[in-house]
Parts: C-alpha cells; sequence; structure tokens
C-alpha cells in the first residue's frame, strides 16, 4: 500500500553536471519498496512546476542495525523538475509517494541475471543487484553512455561481485557503440540449455533494441519503461504502453499499475 | 456546521467531488483516500464499449497547468457495472458517472444502463470533451445538441442529470440554459480549454493528439467566471471546477455560485489533498460564522461596483 510523506532530503550528491544521486528520510517507503518500485516526487510546493515526477527506488540506506532509514533517487537533470531535484539542499522537504508500481520478478540460480542499463535507466538496478547477490544469482551489468564521465556507481556493482560491461558511445571507456552490440555477441554464445533472465531499462530505442534480441534468441526479457506520468496510481491514464492482451489484441495498459516492470516481448514496441 | 449540500434531488455530505478523468474509476484510489469521505467521485468517462483512446504521450505540462489528450480510454458502461461498481459500493462512495457517446443513442443507452443498477447517484453527460473527433463537442458546442442530448436522456432515467459544459464556445450561459431547459438537474463547468504545446527544437506537438485540453490553476479565473455568469443565467445548481487546488479555490467557486466543486488535476499532485480541503472549508466557515456551506453559495458581494471610484 503507498504511503505520502514529506520527507526530508538526508543528502544531495552530484555525479556530474546533470546527474545526482538524493536521498530522502522515507524510510516506511524504503523498507516496503521491492526492486524497480518506483516513487513520486514533488521537488517543490506550488503550482509550477504542478505534477510530481516518478522515479525508481535507486538504493535502501539502512542504518547499523539493517533497518531502512531512507532511500536514494538517481536523477538526471533534464526539466524544471528535475533541476530543482539537483539542486535540492539537505534539510529541505518533498512530497514523496510510494512504493508504486510492480516489481521485478527474480530469478534463481542456475539462472543468470543480465541487467542492461542506458544512461539514467542505472535506476532500478541498484536494488536489483542487491536481491540477486542475496539469492546467489550470477550477475552480469551490461551499461551504457555517452561517455565514460556519464557511467556512474561502478564500484557499487563491483563490490556485489557484479560483471561488468561497459560501453560508451565515444569509446572512452570499454567498447564503443551501444550496449546492445556485447550483449548480443553473449547472448549468441551462450548455450540455449543455460538460463538466462534479462532486465533492461533505458531509452525506449535501446528498450526496443533489447526486447528484439531478446526475442531473437527465445530469452525472457522484463524492461522498466519509463513513460510521462501524471500521478502514478492509475487516476489519469497517461503513462499507457500498448501491451498484448489475453484476447491476443494490443491494449493499451497503464505503466504505474501494470508496470513499470513489463514483459518485453508483450509490448508494442514501434 | 453544515457541509452537506444539493444538487437536485441529489445530497452530498459535503461539496468535494473528484472530477471525472481525474479519478480513475475510484476505486485505484481506495487505499490511500477514504472514497466515503468525499462529496462524491465521478467516475472516468463510459461510452456503451472500451475504448482504447490516444498514444502516448498523452499529457504535457504547462505553467500551472498540463494538457491532456488521454481520447477517454475506457471499459465500457458493462464492464463498468459488473467490476467496478460493486467496490465503489462497498466502500460506500457516493458514485457519479460521466457518460460519454458518439450518438445521441449512445448516451441514451449508456444512461440507461446505469439507471438499472443500484449504487450511481447521478449522471454527467459529458458533451465536452475537446479530445475525440466524434461524439461528446458536437452537442457541447450547439445549442440544439444540448438540448436534444439532455432530453433524450431525461426521458430514460430519474437520476439527476448533470450535463458538463465546455468552456470552448463563446457564451456557455447560454448553453446552461439550453440544458436547463431540457431538464437538466443541474449543470457542470468548466471541462478543459482546448489547447497546443509544440517542442520547438524537434517542431513537434508534445502529446499525440497535436492538441488537448488544458486545466490546473492555470484556467482557475477563467473557469470561476464562467461558473458566475452560469450561476446568473439558470435557477438549476452549477458544479464548479477548474484549477482547484486548496480550500480557498473551492470558496471562490463557492461564492461565484457553485453549489459543490470539483477537483481534478491538482489531485494528480497530491492524491491526499481531500481532508485539507474540508477542513479548510470548516475553518473558512466558523471564521465567518456561516452555518451552512450552502449559505455561502453565490454569495458574491458586488456593492462596491456601485462606488463612483471604481467607476470612474
Amino acid at each position: 500500500m503507498p504511503i505520502d510523506v514529506s520527507a526530508e532530503v538526508m543528502s544531495n550528491h552530484a555525479l556530474s553536471a546533470d546527474y545526482n544521486v538524493l536521498a530522502l528520510a522515507a524510510p516506511a517507503i524504503a523498507e516496503a519498496a521491492a526492486p524497480g518500485q518506483f516513487v513520486m516526487i514533488k521537488a517543490s510546493a506550488g503550482v509550477d512546476p504542478l505534477l510530481r515526477r516518478p522515479f525508481s527506488v535507486f538504493e535502501v540506506l539502512r542504518d547499523a542495525r539493517g533497518r531502512a532509514t531512507g532511500l536514494t533517487i538517481f536523477s538526471k537533470r533534464i526539466g524544471p523538475s528535475t533541476a530543482q531535484i539537483y539542486d535540492a539542499r539537505a534539510g529541505q522537504r518533498m512530497a514523496c509517494l510510494g512504493p508504486l508500481g510492480r516489481s521485478f520478478t527474480i530469478v534463481e540460480p542456475p539462472a543468470e541475471a543480465w541487467m542492461i542499463a542506458g544512461g539514467v535507466g542505472l535506476a532500478p538496478f541498484a536494488t536489483l543487484a542487491d536481491s540477486l547477490r542475496a539469492r546467489k544469482v550470477k550477475t552480469v551489468l551490461f551499461y551504457g553512455a555517452r561517455r565514460a564521465a556519464e557511467l556512474f556507481y561502478l564500484d557499487f556493482f563491483r563490490d556485489r561481485d557484479v560483471e561488468l560491461v561497459l560501453t560508451t558511445e565515444d569509446g572512452s571507456l570499454g567498447e564503443s557503440g551501444r550496449v546492445t552490440a556485447p550483449l548480443e555477441r553473449r547472448l549468441a554464445s551462450r548455450a540455449a540449455s543455460a538460463p538466462v533472465m534479462m532486465y533492461a531499462c533505458g531509452p525506449e530505442g535501446m528498450l526496443a533494441a533489447t526486447a528484439r534480441i531478446a526475442m531473437k534468441y527465445s530469452r525472457p526479457c522484463q524492461v522498466s519503461v519509463e513513460r510521462v506520468m501524471g500521478c502514478g496510481l492509475g487516476g489519469c491514464y497517461s503513462c499507457v504502453v500498448p501491451m498484448r492482451g489475453e484476447d491476443g489484441q494490443f491494449h493499451h495498459v497503464r505503466s504505474c499499475l501494470a508496470g513499470p516492470v513489463l514483459s518485453a516481448d508483450q509490448i508494442k514496441w514501434d | 456546521m453544515d457541509l452537506s449540500v444539493r444538487i437536485g434531488a441529489l445530497t452530498l455530505k459535503n461539496p468535494l467531488i473528484a472530477a471525472s478523468g481525474c479519478f480513475g474509476y475510484g476505486v485505484e484510489y481506495a487505499d490511500i483516500v477514504d472514497l466515503s469521505s468525499l462529496g462524491g467521485i465521478v467516475v472516468k468517462g463510459l461510452f456503451l464499449n472500451e475504448r482504447e483512446g490516444h498514444p502516448a504521450p498523452r499529457i504535457v505540462e504547462t505553467p500551472a497547468g498540463m494538457l491532456n489528450a488521454i481520447g477517454l480510454q475506457g471499459i465500457g458502461v458493462r464492464r463498468f457495472v459488473e467490476e467496478k461498481l460493486p467496490e465503489l459500493r462497498a466502500r460506500r462512495a457516493t458514485v457519479l458517472v460521466n457518460v460519454c457517446g458518439t450518438t445521441l443513442d449512445e448516451y441514451v443507452e449508456v444512461s440507461r444502463i446505469l439507471s438499472e443498477h443500484e449504487g450511481v447517484a447521478a449522471i454527467e453527460l459529458n458533451i465536452s470533451c475537446p479530445n475525440i473527433k466524434e461524439g461528446g463537442i458536437q452537442f457541447g458546442c450547439s445549442l440544439n445538441g444540448t438540448y436534444d442530448v439532455v432530453s433524450a436522456v431525461r426521458k430514460v432515467t430519474t437520476l439527476p442529470v448533470i450535463p458538463k459544459l465546455t468552456p470552448n464556445v463563446t457564451d456557455v450561459a447560454s448553453f446552461a440554459r439550453a440544458a436547463e431547459d431540457a431538464g437538466a438537474d443541474a449543470v457542470s463547468l468548466v471541462n478543459t480549454f482546448l489547447a497546443m504545446v509544440i517542442d520547438v527544437e524537434t517542431r513537434r506537438p508534445k502529446i499525440s493528439n497535436i492538441v488537448g485540453g488544458l486545466s490546473g490553476p492555470a484556467i482557475r479565473p477563467i473557469a470561476v467566471r464562467m461558473v458566475y455568469e452560469c450561476r446568473q443565467a439558470v435557477k438549476i445548481p452549477v458544479v464548479g471546477m477548474g484549477g482547484i487546488a486548496d480550500a480557498r479555490d473551492a470558496l471562490e467557486f463557492i461564492i461565484a455560485g457553485a453549489a459543490a466543486v470539483q477537483v481534478g488535476t491538482a489531485n494528480f499532485a497530491d492524491p491526499c489533498l481531500w481532508p485539507r480541503l474540508l477542513d479548510g472549508i470548516s475553518d473558512y466557515l466558523r471564521r465567518h460564522d456561516i452555518r451552512a456551506v450552502s449559505d455561502l453559495v453565490g454569495s458574491l458581494d458586488t456593492r462596491a461596483r456601485d462606488k463612483a471610484w471604481i467607476s470612474t
């Protein structure tokens, strides 16, 4: 059940000129959140900007005794709301509603987990990596960005025994090009009998390409989609995704309720 | 203190109603809002059959507002009465249903089906959605069309009939009169203002339908004016809406002449706003020593207009 809290900003860590990690004191939401779920945040009171913005729960922060103290979000400054989140200072408050939406389905060994992240699409994978590690699932992160300076939290994943496969569009770190290239090579070389669960989050083009690759190699793939979202609760019908229904036809499904984690092979990709 | 309001034969426990299209079918909010605490809930517009609506993107934020073109996606009236209405009844919600149609017959048929089911308190006729090509607005932008659809629905139901008016006309009060003449129990207004947002970098519209309906605080002063004009023009109650985000906004509509108010867009930003709104209205009544909220309806004091220093 989601709750709405006025959460104090615990810290704000700028990662670059436009990426930041914001920590919010929302322990009840953090305790209840499952990997892939999201929160709706309003960075300032008042009517401009008017609406909240959806963010994956990036990390669950815990005290020495393991109790949740808060959560973080991984944000990229692209508009007025994310600019406010980038500029936020410790001590100020933000409305935070969550946890919302459907979480990732987490595999068990011997299946491997391959996480595919593009840019700010890294957001749902920190908590997922923790859950996978708790189940001793071998995990790979395919992580692509424009340049080396936009690949973040690499040590976080290394510390959790996640194998990193990095790509940059300018070739400044890892393989040059798109993240889907090493992903496809790795799938092509893997025995069909060896199970893999793919988890993807990132730009729409990357998700569509990942979905095509997953279908080509008959691998299950869960994608976390991002849509312009008005409310996060199913009230506004703005965040729809065309999904195949039980009747075999495509229907508009609210990604806030049915998702944000959806099965890639059921989505109608443009 | 009496917070109850009457809209024709319908008595609401307070004047706060969740606006259609902004509260799903109500059940989506049951975990975080006590549905029975609201004066009423207008559920999302229903046609006879299911509709897919427009492709995403369907909304874009604007200064102090938002533009939407959802395209009236919906599950159709039959699935609504089977799948949603029982839960709304169990939660003791006062349910008003927003009725859509592509033809006059469809409005009549949807209204008839709803009238056969327990748990529907009133029908709001959507003759004002700006976002679909066929139906709705063709009735809402014509005085004869408004009269015809209201009188046709009036004949098949004993439920209160409340046509929802569009602001996208020159003289909204004349539409309120047409609705009253046709037997409407009340009118509600405003629906959204037809509007447009362009991404100049790509030269593309920001929403898939190109144009959409503007809502939110940005439209509130225009909506208050239109509610005031309708209140002057008709004897039936006026239900006011347009950018209400706090108690003061709701009071403005009530003083302008709204017997009850609907809250839409603000609910997206703050789904837990209802107790705050109601407490704010109660505080105001207490502070001004007003016994009943209904005493405040249409209580606008225009005497200052007569003062020479204003007119000169």
